[in-house]
């Protein structure tokens, strides 16, 4: 068939309007896909049945729209070698022809650009255009970075001095937190990975709040059951946080499809790091957002490492922006440092998320200034240098001062002021949450599931007098 | 007679040898009553939990367009629309994932998995996203969801697809794991686990798909609901328990059947809970025999006989006359030409014989499952 068209070049501009044939197919087939902006194009139809759309399914028609591709595309009309612009319908939509075998490349050449709006000195960068944020919010967003870097500080030292079992921090990565939880309502529901504790921080999770946690005593909301750092608050809409790396990405997809059935005004949010692109759930989570439709936001921190693996060896894409493509999803790259520029892109990515209910990609560039957690020693596999770089000269929380003092918000005297106000609070809330009682016993068997099962009401019970027999080998300030 | 029982199975192939009847249990106690297929029931009740309540979802891969791999969800598509029944792509671990999810906001999904084979690919949702999550959130995530599909061996699919997955998610606390046998099970149990706020686990059989059972009126209505963790006593003996669950209760009231007719009565249970297990009314069963027969399809080692083996020997001890015989799958994958698989699945004789050996009347040539 192609050696005919081939050699029939000439003929089919021959063939042109003058024959029938044309207007027969072009008829036949009026409606139901592209029109060539060229004249005397020479047509190859699969089957009459496939141009009638019968109806080979049910009444309900769906899964022939299905097999289309979303929207019909206007093919581009190239003027060199698509002289014969032929195309033909497979199943998910019509492709043009080309008669050069050409494998796309396995990198554009050049790389996906990333939106920044204020420069390395905190300076709006010539002809930016960007939503203001006022003053209040500014320093909120502001003063919510600071609380973050302190509470980081404070309580990896509180994980060395052995007082809590494990910490994780987010220093170089406050921007994302902050400016992302400030363009989000209330009701957006969070999915985090684990290095997102300035969303919550910024919904008004409080010092103590995150202590108890991380002591795992009495008044935490995880009545002891999580270790540290995986908090998860229903009221604030942030769900708790879960250890293996992106199972919540699909979740967040499933939490999109039933806040799309509520028609709620209100999108999911949910974040990961470099390293979770690649694992499988990704992958699905991204192609089912986009074939169900659904509002969410999948924001990516790429910091550069997965523990000690470097992006080089996590992926060979253009980062991870690019895949947002490949699943028909509207993505973007931004500075994920430069918090003005995150907070614009998550607004916007919002506004188009529920507006359109479709779901958008985010790939914040950003560098994970401290070790993966406490149990990691970064210095081990990456230049103390390099970490020095980011931890200073690309500081996200020094840049946005800079702004925010520079439009006279916020001054030297109120940042010592606060900082030695939130180290004291801090210092406090862990006193106290040190001090607060464990979680009594009974914690240990409720929640298995909704109502307690017999075994473990007998296990509970049994527990309890074998414990009132000999109280001496039970620790005294444990309750039951 | 093999020929019309050949057509009566589901289109599934062709079915393991041996005498299989339909609904040897009580065909003459509801004279004129209704029978129904598992299919019907397991359609039947997801039509009316549907209808009941809006939040319920059926998805999985092929269960809207296609009606169903095994025809379960026929009609669900054009009654209740796309939204409420989804096709979905070919990655259980996306859309276990997703439906989870879903269940964390308020949704009641039920999921089917083409065969339990591939919800491996999905587990870490089953267990780390669901079982766990109202225990690890302390009850501020609860997730109200189904996981269902053919468990266990089918007929000449392979290794691949005839493993049964009792044992192990029965395992793990946070979920619950139903068995249904017959179509009052396949109803209740279904229609229960729907309603449940905890997930479930609800693992079917492929071969008990077309069979027919018998079913009372109270079953065929919409309200209708069986207790989670009640085994139910399907045949009443006093020399020898047998405990089965799922195809091999079929198999153990055939047994029976035999049995009786040498003189020896046994009690089949029907386990029909996995976890919550139901020992109470096994240790009861026990105490009156003093003799146990178990029997499952699945892989002996750590086996749903094991635990039960276990809670005997704990509560029931003395009441034992003779040791606990396990009846099982053998400790092989399944292999797939017809006289192996044959070997490698528990057939009638083979409880018989078993239940034989505890009431010390063994046959010189034993040939265990």
């Amino acid at each position: 068939m192609a050696f005919w068209l081939s050699k029939s070049r000439s003929i089919s501009s021959l063939l042109g309007k003058r024959i029938g044939l044309l207007t027969i197919l072009h008829e036949r087939n009026k409606g139901s896909f592209l029109h060539s902006r060229r004249d005397g194009v020479f047509r190859y139809k699969n089957s009459p049945e496939f141009s009638t759309k019968s109806a080979t399914f049910s009444a309900t028609g769906q899964r022939f729209k299905s097999s289309k591709t979303g929207e019909q595309v206007e093919l581009p009309s190239s003027d060199e070698d698509d002289d014969e612009n032929q195309a033909v319908d497979f199943p998910g939509g019509r492709v043009a022809f080309t008669s050069r075998m050409n494998f796309t490349s396995e990198s554009s050449g050049k790389r996906i650009p990333c939106f920044r709006v204020l420069d390395d000195n905190g300076y709006p960068i010539a002809g930016s255009i960007f939503e203001q944020v006022n003053k209040e919010v500014a320093v909120r967003m502001y003063s919510g970075m600071v609380t973050l870097q302190i509470m980081d500080t404070i309580l990896y030292e509180t994980q060395r001095q052995g007082r809590i079992s494990f910490y994780l921090t987010s220093t170089g990565e406050e921007a994302i937190n902050l400016a992302s939880a400030a363009a989000l309502s209330p009701d957006d529901v969070v999915l985090p990975q684990y290095r997102e504790p300035g969303v919550l921080l910024w919904r008004g999770f409080t010092l103590q709040e995150f202590a108890n946690q991380c002591f795992g005593n009495k008044a935490d909301y995880g009545k002891g059951r999580q270790m540290p750092i995986h908090y998860g608050s229903q009221k604030h809409n942030y769900f708790t946080v879960s250890s293996p790396i992106a199972t919540q990405l699909p979740q967040a997809a499933g939490v999109a499809y039933s806040l799309k059935m509520d028609k709620k005004d209100a999108c999911v949010v949910t974040y990961m790091g470099d390293g979770g692109t690649s694992e499988g759930d990704f992958h699905a989570a991204l192609n089912f957002a986009a074939v169900t439709e659904v509002p969410v936001i999948f924001i990516c921190r790429n910091n550069g490492w997965a523990i000690s693996t470097p992006i080089t060896e996590q992926f060979r894409s253009d980062g991870v922006v690019v895949r947002g493509q490949a699943y028909g999803i509207r993505s973007i790259r931004v500075d994920g440092n430069d918090a003005l520029a995150v907070y614009n892109s998550v607004r916007t990515a919002r506004q188009t998320a529920i507006n359109e209910q479709r779901p958008i990609l985010i790939e914040a560039l950003t560098y994970r200034v401290g070790h993966h957690s406490t149990s990691d020693d970064s210095t081990k596999y990456r230049a103390v240098d390099e970490i020095e770089h980011w931890k200073t000269a690309q500081n996200p929380v020094s840049r946005f001062r800079k702004w925010v003092q520079g439009n006279g918000w916020w001054t030297d005297e109120d940042e010592s002021e606060f900082r030695s106000n939130i180290r004291k609070q801090l210092m406090e809330a862990i006193q106290l949450a040190a001090r607060k009682e464990k979680p009594p016993i009974a914690n240990l068997f409720t929640d298995v599931y909704e109502e307690n099962p017999p075994n473990l009401v007998e296990q509970e019970r049994s527990l309890g007098e074998t414990i009132k027999k000999h109280p001496q080998d039970y620790p005294s300030d444990v309750p039951l | 007679m093999s020929a019309i029982l050949r057509k009566i199975i589901a289109p599934g192939g062709i079915p393991a040898w041996g005498i299989r009847v339909i609904a040897s249990r009580t065909y003459s106690s509801s004279a004129g009553g209704k029978e129904m297929t598992v299919r019907d029931a397991l359609n039947s009740a997801l039509d009316e939990e549907m209808s009941a309540d809006p939040s319920v979802l059926l998805m999985g891969e092929e269960v809207g367009e296609y009606q169903g791999a095994y025809k379960i969800s026929k009609g669900l598509l054009d009654k209740y629309g796309p939204k409420r029944v989804i096709d979905t792509p070919i990655t259980e671990a996306g859309f276990t994932g997703m439906a989870v999810g879903a269940a964390y906001h308020g949704l009641r999904p039920v999921v089917e998995f083409m065969t339990f084979n591939f919800s491996m690919q999905a587990i870490d949702h089953i267990i780390n996203s669901a079982a766990k999550s109202n225990y690890m959130s302390s009850g501020q995530i609860s997730v109200p969801i189904v996981f269902r599909g053919p468990n266990g061996a089918a007929a000449g699919v392979g290794a691949q697809h005839s493993q049964c997955y009792a044992a192990w998610y029965a395992s793990c606390p946070g979920l619950k794991v139903l068995v249904p046998y017959n179509s009052e099970d396949a109803r209740g149990l279904l229609k229960a686990a729907i309603r449940d706020p905890d997930p479930v686990v609800f693992l079917e059989n492929e071969l008990l798909y077309g069979e027919s059972f018998p079913i009372s009126a109270e079953a065929l209505d919409s309200s209708f609901c069986l207790p989670i963790g009640k085994a139910k006593i399907e045949r009443e003996g006093k020399d020898v328990t047998i405990v089965a669950f799922s195809k091999m209760v079929g198999y153990a009231l055939k047994a029976a059947e035999i049995l009786a007719k040498e003189g020896v009565s046994a009690e089949v249970i029907n386990l029909r809970s996995i976890r919550p297990l139901d020992r109470a009314t096994i240790n009861t069963s026990v105490r009156k025999t003093n003799r146990l027969v178990t029997v499952e399809e699945g892989f002996p080692q750590h086996g749903v006989g094991a635990e039960i083996c276990a809670s005997i020997v704990e509560e029931s001890f003395e009441y034992l006359d003779a040791p606990v015989e396990r009846i099982t799958g053998a400790d092989v994958p399944m292999p797939y030409a017809a006289n192996l698989e044959r070997m490698a699945v528990p057939q009638v004789e083979d409880i018989v014989r078993a239940a034989k050996r505890t009431c010390y009347r063994s046959v010189p040539v034993a040939v265990n499952a």
